[in-house]
């Protein structure tokens, strides 16, 4: 029965879902929840944590303290669980399903490193504890160490980089810390352009001019084009193996001698090293720098967009270039931290007085909460499992190429095997449908889209890395999505142009973003309430 | 192997699809004579759940956690107690196994969670706007040196000797590629920060002058004096937090005229962690100086239907977009690290930031006040927040190690973080937070005057 409502009490509604007409009262639908943001549901008078009151005493903040208020929000405990609990379930992730986005290498992670990571030895350690009192910490990044130099070929790894690109910086300072060591300043630094992104911005930070290399049709580094271009300016080649057109660079070797002869050296982007890991060793082609992503090739989880973990693995005539702070074990067992205070008395007792590091690149030594789960990753597979973790990643890959290149335009499925990721591109479309349809249509198959547009050589490229982590089964139900798409994107189907349908949200308008950038939230400022996108003169 | 679920019946009919006869043939682009026939020797067989972390646990015993310790150390990390709720949220699959938000409308709950992170960090630093993090403070303060070099168009940077020398340090490594000439300075066991000396270096040339807030010594003063000297020559100053917590008690440096703040976030939510991941926190007062920022962003936008959503943005400043002309090289954040922030500073509010500011404080005011009443031991600082130099009439290396043995980690020397400074060893800095017990402070005392007896 319902008794009418003399009172003037509304529910306070909609602050989730502003704007837009919703056939339900509370804008959600189903299990899926619309969820204010913080500064809507909490005050500056809540909070989730016990604390002492604020009690008189001694003041010396030097006549600075604080009287006006920020305007932070704070909520209570279970309202916080809640708030992010229910953000949470708008987010796609690998541990929801096969997440093929090329380049990215989005495997599995496992939750032993996460217990590992946490462990108190771990993680409640201080950076600038005394060396003996974190031994245990030091020889997790010493034995890591041990282990990529293993892996890769190479003489000497930098732990420091706090990430691929930050790794790229690294191991390009390192080139140009050798060159002026030997008074050969040089300008330039080639770059393909198949090279991730991250390359040329990193080569042009580290003060060099960059000068592309074309791919050819075989979509590698054309060769002849690189020979031609070295010469006594030239500082090296950044170059990306297995590519991004998912094909291994067969002439690196060739490459590398061709540099090496100009006097230059070869930077190689490591972020594909998960296609090659135990089948072939980087410093065997010649390569003098790579980073590698530990989230990647080693299973480290990524959070939404970090952090990551770059070490660069390094060649000889590099090592002694790498930046401090770096650990080293000594005949007796112990693992020494060197900093800058004893670096040049470590290298003149311990290391022939070769080490001329560039300098320092970050405060502290690296990612460590990265390191053990990298560590521990690497111990649970061991030698026989890293080489099958390759041969899984590439024959997962191939397969999918295999099962859709009759419907897929495959622009380079006739040059042989792919590595770990199979590149398909939108030629065959019909109705004006583009590579963004079809990955949008994913969404609606409940599948995370392919690396879009990406890379640039191919038109509407999609980039299909499925890793060693899916079963057949899982890839047999993605190849049915994929065809089933593909079918429609080729007879024009007009629905995937306003794909996803079914996600929390449909297609973002990106341009309005970024024309109009509301990039912080500020206090509603008409009575009512806050206007919406829309009210405020958008699309 | 329990990581790859393939099993070989799965394997030979995958193969029987591609048409090769094994897994070697899909490897026929690597040289024959390179080609890794049989695992790589050295690297032991794989090792069960069991044994793996057998083998962690050990090295994890060798070190001492600061739980296990009385602790003081500082200088850039500090340790905080971190609700459980925190790495309960962040160990959420849907969280910690997502990538970067590349497809929106399945990812926005990490884009709301960097919305809501950004608008908490400009409010913190009194500024307009923040991006969603950076690797950690110090990359964050070289990318804000580069920032200033890109709006003056100028190449001298003046760096306060109070600056962490490790941040000095990434800022002088990369300089010498970038050519941006460096004017630093040591810091001084004299009193008070020396302004007027900073101000005096300040020139037509100079792009930014980068001061830190509380200083490395833990010092805290008005930056407004500063920021007007370094506006009156064209330069942008540039102000470093390595200690968030200090702002729920003293005014933000946005409010002081700080051009561009960023610091290390590290103190809400991360954990010490031997040093990373940690979190680079940048903002900047003047909106107009957004496309210049370097690292992600995410706005707000709208949905086909007209509903609120978050999307990264204003990529055309990125390396992905621009390659050599980005205005960083820097492609990824810190987005977990971020989310445990985030949720950290959730849970305290407004309300809760400042009475642990405040607990902070006076637990230090206390320690200091201990520490200063030894023998042959003085405190520098008139003002700081929760960190302090203490005096010692010998080398504060020393000191440390001794007093390491019996479980006292007493802080940091700053003959470790300025080597060859003979002028400051006998400076160490001492650090107290809300995990500090007064009985901590007590045993620290009681260790250091048995040592310096």
């Amino acid at each position: 029965m319902n008794a009418p409502n003399t009172s003037g009490w509304k529910p306070a509604m909609n602050a989730a879902a502003p704007g837009g007409d919703s056939p339900t009262v509370t804008g959600n639908r189903a299990l899926m929840l619309e969820e204010p943001l913080i500064f809507e549901i909490g005050s500056g008078e809540r909070c989730g944590v016990d604390l002492p009151e604020p009690r008189e005493g001694a003041n010396r903040l030097g006549g600075l303290a604080r009287t006006e208020a920020f305007g932070l929000p704070g909520l209570s405990e279970p309202e916080t669980v809640r708030h992010y609990t229910r953000l949470s379930r708008q987010n796609y992730a690998i541990d929801l399903g096969l997440f093929p986005l090329g380049s990215c290498t989005m495997k599995h992670n496992p939750r032993l490193n996460e217990k590992v990571a946490r462990m108190p030895g771990f993680v409640d350690v201080h950076p600038l504890q005394p060396v003996d009192t974190v031994q245990g910490a030091l020889e997790v990044i010493n034995e890591l160490a041990h282990w990529l130099i293993e892996l890769t070929g190479m003489h000497g790894v930098a732990m420091t980089p706090k990430a691929g690109a930050h790794g790229e910086l690294c191991g390009v300072l390192c080139i140009r810390a050798a060159l002026e060591a030997k008074g050969d300043a040089r300008e330039v630094m080639l770059v393909p352009e198949s090279a991730h992104g991250t390359n040329p911005a990193t080569a042009a930070f580290a003060g060099y001019r960059v000068e592309d290399i074309p791919a050819n049709a075989d979509g590698r580094v054309d060769v002849a084009a690189l020979k031609a271009r070295l010469g006594p300016d030239v500082a090296g080649v950044m170059i990306t193996n297995p590519n991004t057109c998912g094909l291994f660079e067969r002439d690196l070797k060739e490459i590398s001698d061709a540099v090496h002869a100009a006097g230059g050296y070869v930077y190689c982007d490591g972020a594909n090293f998960n296609a090659i890991v135990g089948r072939v060793r980087p410093g065997d082609l010649g390569v003098d720098a790579m980073h590698i992503n530990l989230h990647k090739t080693f299973s480290t989880p990524h959070g939404g967009g970090g952090p990551g973990s770059g070490p660069v693995v390094l060649s000889e005539a590099l090592s002694p270039f790498g930046p401090l702070p770096y650990t080293a074990r000594t005949k007796d067992g112990v693992v020494h931290l060197i900093e800058e205070e004893q670096a040049e008395a470590f290298s003149q007792e311990h290391l022939g007085g070769k080490m001329q590091s560039f300098g320092r690149m970050t405060a502290f030594h690296g990612q460590m909460g990265m390191f053990t789960r990298a560590l521990a990753y690497i111990l649970s597979h061991g030698a026989d499992g890293l080489r099958q973790v390759s041969g899984d990643a590439v024959l997962n890959a191939n397969y999918v190429l295999r099962a859709c290149e009759d419907l897929l335009d495959a622009p380079f499925g006739g040059s042989g095997p792919c590595m770990h990721e199979a590149l398909f591109s939108d030629k065959n479309f019909g109705g004006g449908l583009s590579t963004l349809d079809l990955a949008k249509g994913m969404i609606d198959e409940g599948f995370h889209p392919m690396t879009m547009y990406f890379p640039l050589v191919v038109h509407g490229a999609m980039l299909v890395e499925p890793t060693e982590t899916e079963s057949k089964a899982g890839l047999d139900q993605f190849i049915a999505a994929l065809r089933s798409l593909a079918e429609r994107a080729r007879a024009g189907d007009e629905s995937l142009k306003t794909a996803p349908h079914f996600a929390p949200r449909r297609r973002l308008d990106e341009t309005l973003a970024a024309r109009k950038p509301v990039l912080a939230w500020s206090e509603p400022d008409v009575p009512g309430g806050r206007p919406t996108r829309s009210e405020q003169g958008g699309s | 192997m329990r990581y790859l679920p393939l099993t070989d019946a799965d394997r030979r009919e995958m193969l029987s699809v591609i048409g090769a006869p094994d897994v070697d043939a899909l490897f026929t682009d690597v040289p024959a004579d390179l080609y890794l026939r049989e695992p790589i020797g050295g690297l032991p067989s794989h090792a069960s759940e069991m044994a793996v972390e057998r083998h962690m646990r050990a090295l994890s015993m060798k070190n001492l956690a600061a739980a296990d310790a009385a602790f003081f150390c500082g200088a850039g990390a500090y340790r905080h107690h971190v609700p459980a709720s925190v790495d309960h949220i962040i160990q959420r699959g849907e969280f910690l196994t997502a990538y970067t938000p590349y497809q929106p409308e399945i990812a926005q709950g990490t884009l709301q969670m960097l919305f809501e992170f950004q608008s908490q960090v400009a409010r913190l630093y009194g500024c307009a706007v923040a991006n969603a993090s950076m690797y950690d403070g110090s990359t964050a303060c070289w990318e804000a040196v580069a920032m200033a070099g890109r709006v003056t168009k100028k190449k001298r940077v003046v760096l306060s000797g109070a600056l962490h020398p490790h941040y000095a340090e990434t800022i002088r490594t990369m300089a010498k590629f970038t050519d941006d000439e460096i004017a630093g300075a040591l810091p001084s066991l004299s009193g008070a920060p020396d302004i007027d000396g900073l101000i005096a270096r300040i020139d037509e040339n100079t792009s930014s002058v980068v001061v830190q807030y509380p200083d490395i010594l833990g010092h805290v003063y008005d930056l407004a004096p500063i920021a007007e000297a370094a506006h009156a020559k064209g330069a942008l100053l540039i102000a470093v937090n390595t200690e968030p917590v200090a702002l729920g008690a003293v005014r933000s440096p946005g409010e002081m005229g700080a051009d561009i703040v960023v610091g290390e976030g590290q103190s809400l939510g991360v954990g010490l962690q031997f040093g990373g991941p940690y979190l680079g926190l940048f903002a900047v007062r003047d909106p107009r100086h957004v496309r210049q920022m370097p690292g992600r962003l995410c706005g707000e936008t709208v949905d086909a239907e007209g509903k609120r959503g978050f999307v990264l943005t204003l990529s055309t400043r990125e390396q992905h977009i621009r390659r050599e002309k980005a205005t960083s090289n820097i492609c990824t954040n810190s987005g977990l690290c971020a989310l445990a922030f985030t949720v950290h500073l959730t849970l305290l509010g407004e309300k809760g930031l400042r009475a642990l500011a405040a607990e902070n404080h006076r637990l230090a005011c206390i320690a200091a006040d201990k520490l200063a009443a030894l023998p042959g031991v003085k405190v520098l600082n008139d003002s700081f927040f929760n960190e302090f130099t203490v005096i010692l009439p010998t080398d504060a290396r020393a000191v440390v190690r001794d007093l390491a043995k019996d479980k006292v980690l007493a802080g940091v020397s700053l003959g470790r973080l300025y080597p060859g400074a003979d002028a400051l060893s006998g400076g160490l800095l001492v650090a107290v937070t809300e995990t500090t017990s007064e009985e901590d402070i007590d045993t620290l005392c009681s260790a250091l005057k048995e040592v310096l007896a």
